[in-house]
């Protein structure tokens, strides 16, 4: 079976919610919206107090071209323009809409009837990019970055082949599993959009073999269209990772930064991403609400959630049992990449993949030991990197060393610090040389 | 005999020639280098801190020269020698120097554990700026200090620590020698180097929370509101700006009246190294103080993710 070549480790799965049904998150009395919800230029609010919104009305346009603009998904009113605690821990621009009904914008399609591509053999590239960008949909894996930069490749790239990353190999998170089961055809709709937008023949979707039901379902969908393919996966962490799925499926190295996917020919989206297109471009509906797993070992229920962007997260936790006593940590996104959060608060983004609620003694990192060279870090890091002497460059603040030693490859999927077994904070060092090397090569140019 | 004769001889012409050339290469290709740069580089007291801005004490120290072969000294200080040094490296030059102020490094946050409770507790590295990418620390404030002790490691002259009980850092002025390192290492920009002030007396706005006053005030009990009462009560001097929220005190403006500290509803803004405030006759004043100071801050709200 296919897998990347180097690295990579095996975590516990837990994945508690595999078999809930995705069902949907009751509205929010208060939904905040961010205008930080993807990476690049942060959204302009173009909503004011007072004035009245529908679920898929504009509350924030783009502000560049790797931007994305944010839309209501709620109706009711808005209550201010003001800074508000994100993820990220920090407070920056947002509008809070107090919930008022659930009144949808006249233009969406809300009926639930598959539209394939062949019911609308009137769209082209331009049109589904276009549609794409202003429904502001981006990478929903968790790394957020604007969808329709994505789809215009640079001039001199030609895209080959468009993958669609289905792995989740974040252990706990099954909201992708769970969207493939209930909703294949819309996927593989999705990806025939992304396949026209690029101007290719060829789909993959790649999918880890611990979701069996999921490759079997998807399969069996895949065999009415026409040049989409199904390509089960061993399971190994961190193959979600855009460069380790390329190897895996198409056995093609994407060079060191800034060498992009698109280099080799590959143009790789979420399975939600795609689930999103398909709404956007034959539904109308704007990036609005997606899935989310709120999951735990000891959440009484843990549960996929259809959720509306700007929910507070004490909400989604409200509704899969509240939270636990042993609570240690509270983690958005999964267990390896996610960020420990500060406060529930902390509005759902686009960017929201799941919630995962940690025990007390789950959550206790275990006192860091001298190195002893075991090596371990460097057989598990998927960039073929030495961990071990990256965090150590970087803790002696060599940032000439870090940079030769190519600290910028780094994909911070944290498999060194997982696996080592004198249990190094490595990745902390290592995502402070990174950025501190980043922004050195930024501040030469 | 010959052949000793011989080999004396081949010696001494090689030697001639070596020393010939040896003398032409010299004066051809001779570096010359002002005599005065080591001069002045062994005034200069070799910490190699960067505090003056150049790569150690022989940079500054060839900068100085070249400064006043061009005619004049101005800029170039040395924070670590202060006024004696630079008039020293003056004299070697044979120029003057005007008297610069001396400085000190403030921390300006006054979020101790009792006025800006911890509501979660960070298990990563210790250190500030890997705090700084991961978010905002563990108390509510985006401003304050982390208290890792960044600028500790920075600092080459040990004269700042972490005070256990506040887990704030406190800076001991006598060993303070300004050269700004922990400024640099401090991720927030809390640390600010200021005017030493008259008899080591100084006015600062011990706070550095740029948010809106209600936020501000929702998560720390020391925080600076931006509510420029101070600004209106020093109208006559002009020393104190609101921007961003946060009020500052310009040093050179301020003339250490100490209205503003009585204004602050806060208790933000500190008289360092000033002699105890004698009790007021005017009742009103009195009265204001201590109902200001015991404001109780919003429903703090206890730890979630803890």
């Amino acid at each position: 079976m296919k897998t990347f070549k180097i690295g990579g480790v095996h975590p516990a799965e837990n994945k508690l919610s595999a078999d809930q049904p995705i069902r949907e998150a009751q509205l929010p009395k208060q939904a905040i919206f961010s205008m930080f919800q993807h990476i690049g230029a942060p959204a302009n609010a173009v909503v004011k107090k007072g004035d009245m919104v529908k679920v898929g009305t504009l509350l924030g346009e783009a502000g560049g071209f790797v931007s994305a603009p944010i839309y209501s998904s709620v109706s009711g009113k808005v209550n201010k323009v003001d800074v508000a605690l994100d993820a990220s821990g920090l407070r920056r621009m947002a509008v809070y809409v107090d919930v008022d009904g659930d009144e949808w914008e006249e233009s969406i399609d809300r009926s639930s009837t598959l539209v394939k591509l062949s019911d609308r053999p009137e769209l082209d590239s331009k049109t589904i990019i276009e549609k794409v960008k202003n429904a502001g949909i981006v990478g929903m894996g968790g790394a957020t970055f604007p969808c329709h930069v994505k789809l215009s490749p640079p001039p001199g790239c030609k895209a080959e082949c468009v993958i669609i990353n289905a792995v989740e190999c974040e252990p706990y998170l099954t909201a992708d599993h769970r969207l493939m089961l209930e909703h294949p055809e819309e996927i593989i709709v999705g990806l025939q959009l992304i396949m026209k937008a690029v101007d290719v023949k060829k789909g993959y979707i790649g999918i880890e073999n611990n979701k069996p039901d999921a490759i079997k379902l998807m399969t069996e969908k895949a065999k009415g269209y026409k040049g989409v393919e199904i390509v089960p996966l061993k399971v190994k962490y961190p193959q979600g990772g855009e460069k380790q799925l390329i190897d895996a499926v198409i056995g093609r190295q994407v060079p060191a930064p800034p060498a992009i996917p698109i280099n080799v020919g590959a143009v790789v989206q979420n399975v939600g991403t795609a689930f999103a297109i398909y709404q956007a471009v034959m539904k109308n509906k704007p990036l609005i609400d997606r899935i989310i797993t709120v999951t735990g070992k000891s959440v009484k229920q843990p549960s996929n959630l259809l959720a509306r962007l700007g929910t507070p997260l004490q909400q989604l936790i409200d509704e899969c049992g509240g939270l636990p006593e042993d609570t240690g940590k509270i983690i958005g996104g999964g267990p390896m990449m996610g960020k420990a959060l500060l406060s529930l608060d902390v509005p759902m983004t686009k960017g929201s993949s799941g919630l995962l609620i940690m025990r007390q003694d789950e959550a206790k990192r275990a006192e860091a030991a001298p190195c002893i060279r075991c090596a371990k870090c460097v057989n598990a890091c998927p960039m073929g990197l030495e961990p071990y002497l990256l965090a150590k460059v970087s803790e002696l603040r060599d940032w000439d060393a870090a940079e030769h030693e190519g600290i910028t490859s780094c994909i911070e999927c944290g498999s060194c610090q997982f696996t080592c077994p004198s249990h190094r904070p490595l990745l902390d060092y290592i995502r402070l040389g990174k950025s501190t090397v980043m922004g050195i090569i930024k501040s030469r140019k | 005999m010959n052949v000793i004769l011989i080999a004396v001889c081949v010696l001494g012409l090689i030697g001639l020639a070596s020393a010939v050339i040896l003398f032409v290469v010299s004066h051809k290709f001779a570096v010359h280098e002002d005599p005065r740069i080591a001069q002045v580089g062994a005034v200069l007291p070799q910490a190699n801190c960067g505090g003056c801005g150049y790569p150690g004490c022989s940079g500054f120290a060839a900068a100085c020269v070249k400064a006043a072969n061009e005619g004049s000294l101005e800029g170039k200080l040395c924070p670590v020698g202060g006024q004696p040094v630079m008039e020293q490296v003056a004299g070697i030059l044979g120029m003057t120097v005007e008297a610069t102020a001396p400085k000190v490094a403030v921390v300006r946050c006054n979020g101790s554990c009792e006025n800006r409770p911890r509501l979660v507790k960070f298990d990563g590295v210790q250190s500030c700026k890997v705090q700084q990418m991961i978010g905002m620390g563990e108390t509510g404030c985006s401003y304050g200090c982390y208290g890792c002790g960044d600028c500790v490691a920075s600092c080459k002259f040990g004269a700042i620590h972490i005070n256990p009980v506040t887990l704030l850092p406190e800076v001991d002025e006598d060993k303070c020698t300004a050269c700004g390192a922990c400024a640099k290492a401090c991720p927030r920009q809390i640390i600010e180097v200021r005017l030493k002030g008259p008899k080591n007396r100084r006015m600062v706005v011990l706070c550095n929370n740029k948010d809106k006053g209600a936020i501000a005030n929702k998560w720390c009990k020391a925080s600076c509101i931006g509510c420029g009462k101070c600004q209106k009560v020093c109208e006559k001097f002009e020393a104190i700006t609101v921007t961003k929220n946060l009020a500052y005190i310009d040093a050179e403006k301020c003339k250490l009246c100490r209205k503003c500290e009585e204004a602050c509803p806060k208790g933000a803004i500190h008289a360092i190294n000033m002699p105890p405030r004698k009790p007021k006759t005017e009742e009103p004043a009195a009265q204001k103080t201590p109902s200001i100071q015991n404001t109780p801050t919003q429903n703090v709200e206890p730890s979630k993710a803890e």
